[in-house]
């Protein structure tokens, strides 16, 4: 039997919580649910286990079923562990038009992954997700909190290139975009 | 030059700061309301002013307002829906991303009108980015006075947050906005009861689209009949049109209400006409789920009309030969294009954001998805059509919400307009033009379950 992995948000993560939790009417708490759930993937390697998901249940005093049942609701968060950079490619019309399917596929075939998978070394995850609202900057993908704009194949490749020279994991709560120019 | 009042000023350099903003006028409407008019007053502006709700449904925001309870100690709320996801759509994003203190001092504004003393604007995950800005102008505007205790000494107080979302399509409906809000999955509630009666935290509520809040702005500066006195019949002021696809110029334009979609796609003020040369096919002109129309039907009515950017133009014919003006998203399809590969992206779309909540739905996006996968990778049947057909039938009017018709009408439209598309689609395989369409799907799209 292994002990149950018991998770806390850092000193100054728990500060940024409970500056959060102090924006909704007393008793209504839970309306911080969704920001802490962010925190905590964050905070959490990039990814809501179970504990990290419990942590936050803890931290608002809720039943982790209603941590649980919101983080498998939304699709920003991620369930199973991910890479350091997920790349989220746009596939939804506009971006279909624009030639996404053909971003799609050069990252495939660079990286040696199908959409879904990660590349062994852990640093990226390929996933393709509905409209971001870049219809007309398409075809786009983001990584973290950042959008890349307008790709080209070219574009694509210096993105590849400089997520690797930089190789710092990449959350939603990033803001410091990597020059693909 | 159309008449631009909510992007008049998007261009001037660090119109995203507050000082330039009041520089060039911002909160002087904040001011004059708070020195010269009552909650009332406002209220009857809007109203006066025919604006209706920029965020797709197209009802009247005063109207809206005036639904609104006011019992006797219960705290009432303004909530900005910032969850921009139609596809098609991102004509919010720039202005937040531009001017965000345009939508704070409508915020503001409308707050003071109807009673709100907390207010939250809810902006979709994804735009994390965009977030921060408006939380550094909100900031910005707490430190001048203008958020807070007794704003510009008039008495009224109001705090001001940010509420991000996680990635659902359904958090802009605004009763799905509502409980995620509250912190639970972004299922719409049943109506009644509306968000004017029982919204956030069971109180009286009113949720208004990023844009429709941003108008309240000049709706206050210039009067109701000023605004009201722009666009056409019962499409009044001017909207944010996103406009995507094969275009030469995608991008925001602000048009006054009434502009010929002819003119708009093919002036240089607007769209600049068709990329590479090629001819116009297809537009989706209000975001994903408004019926898409084919080149002459999008340019002229029916009736051989010149066909407007208005609500009442747009929806000329009903849903048989005419669409919608929903959110503005218009998205620009050239002859090149399958509409069946476009529909598949749509239909993929719906499904993945159904809630699951509605069977319905549930089921139906998913079957739709389906079918039009199997006729992608070329097993499809004509018989397909038909039941791709019946199984929209049975998705629209029969779920709580509106996804339902979302998911329903593309479908329906792109069937009514291109059956033989996707009839030569089903026999022949996926030329269109001589453009080679589906192979490419096939080693991309894992088989669905």
């Amino acid at each position: 039997m292994s002990e149950k992995t018991i998770l806390k948000f850092s000193d100054e993560t728990a500060a940024i919580a409970k500056k959060i939790v102090a924006r909704y009417p007393e008793g209504r708490h839970k309306s911080a649910l969704i920001p802490l759930l962010h925190l905590a993937q964050a905070e959490f390697d990039g990814w809501l286990s179970v504990p990290a998901m419990d942590c936050v249940a803890e931290f608002l005093s809720i039943q982790p079923i209603e941590a649980y049942e919101v983080a498998s609701f939304y699709s920003m968060f991620n369930l199973k562990p991910v890479g350091k950079c997920t790349l989220e490619v746009c596939r939804t019309s506009s971006c279909w038009l624009s030639g996404a399917e053909d971003v799609v596929r050069h990252i495939e075939k660079k990286l040696g992954i199908k959409e879904g998978q990660t590349t062994a070394d852990g640093m990226f995850t390929l996933k393709t997700v509905e409209c971001l609202g870049s219809c007309g900057t398409a075809p786009m993908l983001q990584c973290g909190g950042d959008y890349y704009e307008n790709l080209t194949l070219e574009k694509t490749d210096n993105l590849l290139e400089a997520l690797r020279a930089d190789g710092k994991a990449r959350v939603y709560t990033n803001d410091n975009p990597v020059n693909i120019d | 030059m159309g008449k631009k009042i909510l992007l008049a000023n998007d261009h001037i350099e660090g119109i995203r700061f507050l000082d330039t903003y009041r520089k060039h006028g911002g909160y002087a409407a904040l001011e004059k309301a708070l020195k010269s008019m009552t909650p009332e007053q406002i209220v009857e502006e809007v109203k006066t002013s025919g604006l209706r709700g920029r965020g797709g449904a197209g009802f009247p925001t005063g109207m809206k307002w005036s639904f609104l309870a006011k019992p006797e100690g219960v705290p009432r709320y303004v909530v900005c829906n910032a969850d921009e996801s139609e596809p098609g759509t991102f004509k919010d994003r720039y202005l937040m991303e531009r001017i965000p203190h345009l939508m704070i001092e409508g915020m503001i504004l409308s707050s003071f009108a109807l009673g709100a003393k907390t207010s939250y604007i809810y902006i979709r995950g994804e735009y994390f980015y965009v977030a921060r800005i408006v939380e550094q102008a909100i900031e910005e505007a707490y430190a001048a006075g203008l958020l807070g205790k007794n704003i510009l000494n008039s008495g009224f107080d109001l705090d001001l947050y940010v509420q991000i979302g996680a990635g659902a399509y359904i958090c802009g409906e605004e009763t799905a906005l509502l409980e995620s809000l509250e912190g639970k999955r972004g299922n719409p509630r049943i109506k009644p009861p509306f968000p004017a009666i029982a919204g956030l935290y069971g109180c009286p509520t009113v949720v208004n689209n990023v844009e429709t809040i941003a108008a309240v702005v000049p709706i206050v500066n210039d009067g109701g009949a000023a605004y009201a006195a722009i666009g056409i019949g019962n499409s009044k002021g001017t909207k944010l049109i996103s406009a995507s696809g094969h275009i030469n110029k995608p991008g925001v334009y602000e048009i006054e209400l009434g502009v010929p979609v002819e003119e708009f796609i093919y002036s240089d003020e607007y769209c600049g006409g068709i990329r590479n040369g090629k001819k116009l096919k297809a537009v989706v002109a209000g975001g994903s789920s408004v019926p898409i129309l084919p080149t002459e039907l999008i340019l002229n009515t029916a009736a051989g009309e010149p066909r407007l950017m208005s609500y009442e133009s747009l929806a000329d014919g009903g849903f048989a030969t005419g669409t919608m003006l929903g959110s503005g998203g218009f998205i620009v399809m050239d002859e090149d294009t399958s509409i069946v590969k476009n529909l598949y992206t749509f239909a993929r779309f719906y499904h993945h954001e159904s809630c699951g909540q509605c069977s319905p739905c549930r089921e139906g996006t998913g079957w739709m998805e389906k079918i039009l996968h199997k006729i992608l990778h070329g097993h499809g049947t004509l018989a397909d059509v038909d039941l791709l057909w019946d199984i929209q039938s049975k998705i629209e009017g029969k779920t709580i919400c509106p996804l339902g018709e979302a998911a329903a009408w593309p479908v329906a439209a792109a069937i009514r307009h291109f059956r033989k598309e996707f009839e030569d689609f089903i026999r022949n395989g996926e030329h269109v033009n001589d453009v080679k369409h589906y192979y490419r799907l096939n080693n991309l799209t894992a088989p669905i379950n």
